[in-house]
């Protein structure tokens, strides 16, 4: 029996129309499910690969430091502005939001709590896998179009752990100390703007902050940045590292390593809030 | 007969309904250098790709120095690479280093040398391709084909590897530069007394660089001899692919 013959012999509904519309519909979700699925199991594998030579030497500390400056040094300009603005938003909306029923004197406390759990990492990571997450996936994916790949291997180099380790490890580090940094200027951009616009004492607005903030808020938010800054590169690197088909695909890779960075970021924000907050 | 350096049995590759490779039988003697022409698509790269570990085929054998490369440990086979050196079609240097960190890119990975000397070991080898010192310092963008190509096979040398491989060495080259290189290569080659195996369809060059050719045809191996033979070895289809003859056996696929 002939294939073609074997295929006809699968049992389809006899009536077209609607059941069969139903069951290419179950198949194409099916098939949605299996590719997910498949592409997640891969990116996981991918990822245990990379952590694995972290530990192994050789170890490239000139090349984990380049990445570690082109992160933390060159995004923190716009990650800087993006919490200083943040800030002084988030100050002036809460304190017209909040004087409707009278608790304009937990603007610092809201202001303070945002940035730091929430705001300063999830903003400091979009910012940058905008930046460098797209870096990223155009470097190595131009590397994979034009054989550098390729020639690494055969200049006794494994590329992941030339390439994707040191990107990993440089992300997971940098992105909390950007963080730092946008918990700082968030904050001062809310005390900008509750002492200059909305009438607070400088002082006592300072002292409403830091009396409410607790170790843990901070520490949550670096967590999260870590985890941010591992995800940014992992999109980067994977989307670059199985880029085809020239400088088109390069384009495509770049643009799906942001764009699945950035889910992931408030995926992975929702789920770690879980973690450290659910009660 | 003595051991070949490198020798493909039963070599079997597909991608997807396509058989690219459809049992490659050919050795490559220890000291000589083996050009393997053949037209577009005809398998060259994939053959030269299994080879080097780059991809794995379906079936079949690649032994180096009688041993199966495709069976050993991931760790034997990147010591293994230790002993190749491989020049890339469009050169593939990386464009985040300098041309001396690109030759020297191997030493300096396995830290077998400092940075300072790799600096001085670069300018040897890149006098040994024509060029100078100066060249080292800049980026591989700001290099003509010509001399993407030498720094190419500067890179493929420094480390002096017992085999070489060449992908279309002078594809994209005028005239004189592909005999240029070709001449290097067959300076390189001779003192180091590798092992080079070379893909082409340029005839001029597989005549230049070659001691021994092999035609590739839809996946096979269809003749092999002396690579000064070419153009007038009684095989049809050699003949015809040395030529450049539209009629013969050998018939372009078109897609209407």
């Amino acid at each position: 029996m002939s294939a073609a013959e074997g295929q006809d012999a699968v049992p389809r509904p006899a009536a077209g129309g609607a059941a069969a519309m139903v069951l290419d519909g179950i198949a194409a979700i099916g098939r949605g499910v299996i590719g997910v699925t498949r592409d997640l199991g891969a990116v996981t594998l991918f990822a245990a690969e990379a952590v694995s030579h972290l530990v192994r030497p050789p170890f490239y500390g000139r090349i984990l430091l380049r990445h570690f400056i082109e992160i933390a040094y060159f995004s923190l300009p716009v990650v800087a502005l993006t919490a200083v603005f943040t800030g002084m938003v988030l100050a002036l909306q809460s304190y017209t939001g909040f004087a409707r029923f009278n608790a304009e004197g937990a603007v610092a406390n809201v202001v303070v709590l945002s940035i730091t759990r929430e705001l300063g990492p999830v903003l400091a990571g979009l910012m940058v896998a905008g930046r460098i997450g797209a870096a990223f996936a155009a470097e190595i994916g131009t590397m994979r179009v034009t054989d550098q790949i390729d020639a690494l291997t055969t200049l006794s180099t494994n590329p992941m752990k030339y390439l994707v380790a040191p990107r990993l490890l440089a992300a997971s580090i940098a992105l909390p100390l950007l963080v730092v940094v946008a918990d700082i200027l968030g904050v001062m951009g809310g005390w900008l703007i509750g002492s200059v616009r909305l009438g607070f004492a400088s002082q006592s607005y300072l002292s409403a902050t830091f009396n409410f903030l607790q170790f843990a808020d901070v520490l949550s938010g670096l967590v999260k940045a870590a985890a941010f800054g591992f995800v940014i590169a992992l999109m980067g690197c994977w989307c670059g590292y199985h880029s085809r088909g020239g400088a088109q695909g390069v384009g495509g890779a770049t643009t799906t390593a942001v764009v699945a960075s950035s889910i992931l970021i408030l995926a992975f924000d929702y789920v770690l809030t879980e973690l450290f907050f659910a009660r | 007969m003595s051991q070949p350096k490198i020798r493909l049995s039963g070599l079997t590759k597909s991608f997807g309904e396509k058989r690219v490779l459809d049992g490659i039988d050919l050795d490559m003697t220890a000291g000589r250098s083996m050009v393997i022409l053949g037209g577009s698509g005809s398998g060259k790269s994939v053959t030269l790709k299994c080879m080097l570990g780059l991809l794995v085929p379906d079936a079949g054998m690649v032994e180096i120095d009688g041993r199966d490369v495709l069976k050993m440990p991931r760790r034997e086979r990147e010591a293994l690479n230790d002993r190749i050196g491989m020049l890339f079609q469009n050169g593939a240097l990386f464009d985040s280093l300098p041309v001396w960190e690109n030759v020297c890119f191997k030493l300096l990975a396995q830290k077998r040398i400092t940075r300072a000397a790799a600096r001085d070991k670069a300018a040897e080898v890149l006098a040994q391709v024509g060029l100078a010192a100066s060249v080292g310092d800049l980026s591989p963008a700001e290099l003509s084909g010509g001399m993407q190509k030498r720094v190419g096979l500067a890179r493929a040398i420094a480390s002096e590897p017992e085999i070489l491989f060449f992908d279309e060495p002078t594809t994209g080259l005028d005239p004189i530069m592909g005999a240029v290189i070709d001449g290097l290569i067959r300076d390189c080659v001779q003192r180091l007394g590798a092992t080079a195996v070379s893909i082409t369809h340029d005839m001029a060059s597989a005549r230049r660089i070659g001691d021994e050719a092999a035609m590739l045809h839809k996946g096979r191996i269809v003749w092999t001899g002396p690579a000064a033979e070419l153009g007038h070895t009684g095989n049809a289809m050699v003949d015809q692919f040395a030529r450049g003859e539209r009629e013969g056996p050998i018939q372009m696929e078109l897609r209407r």
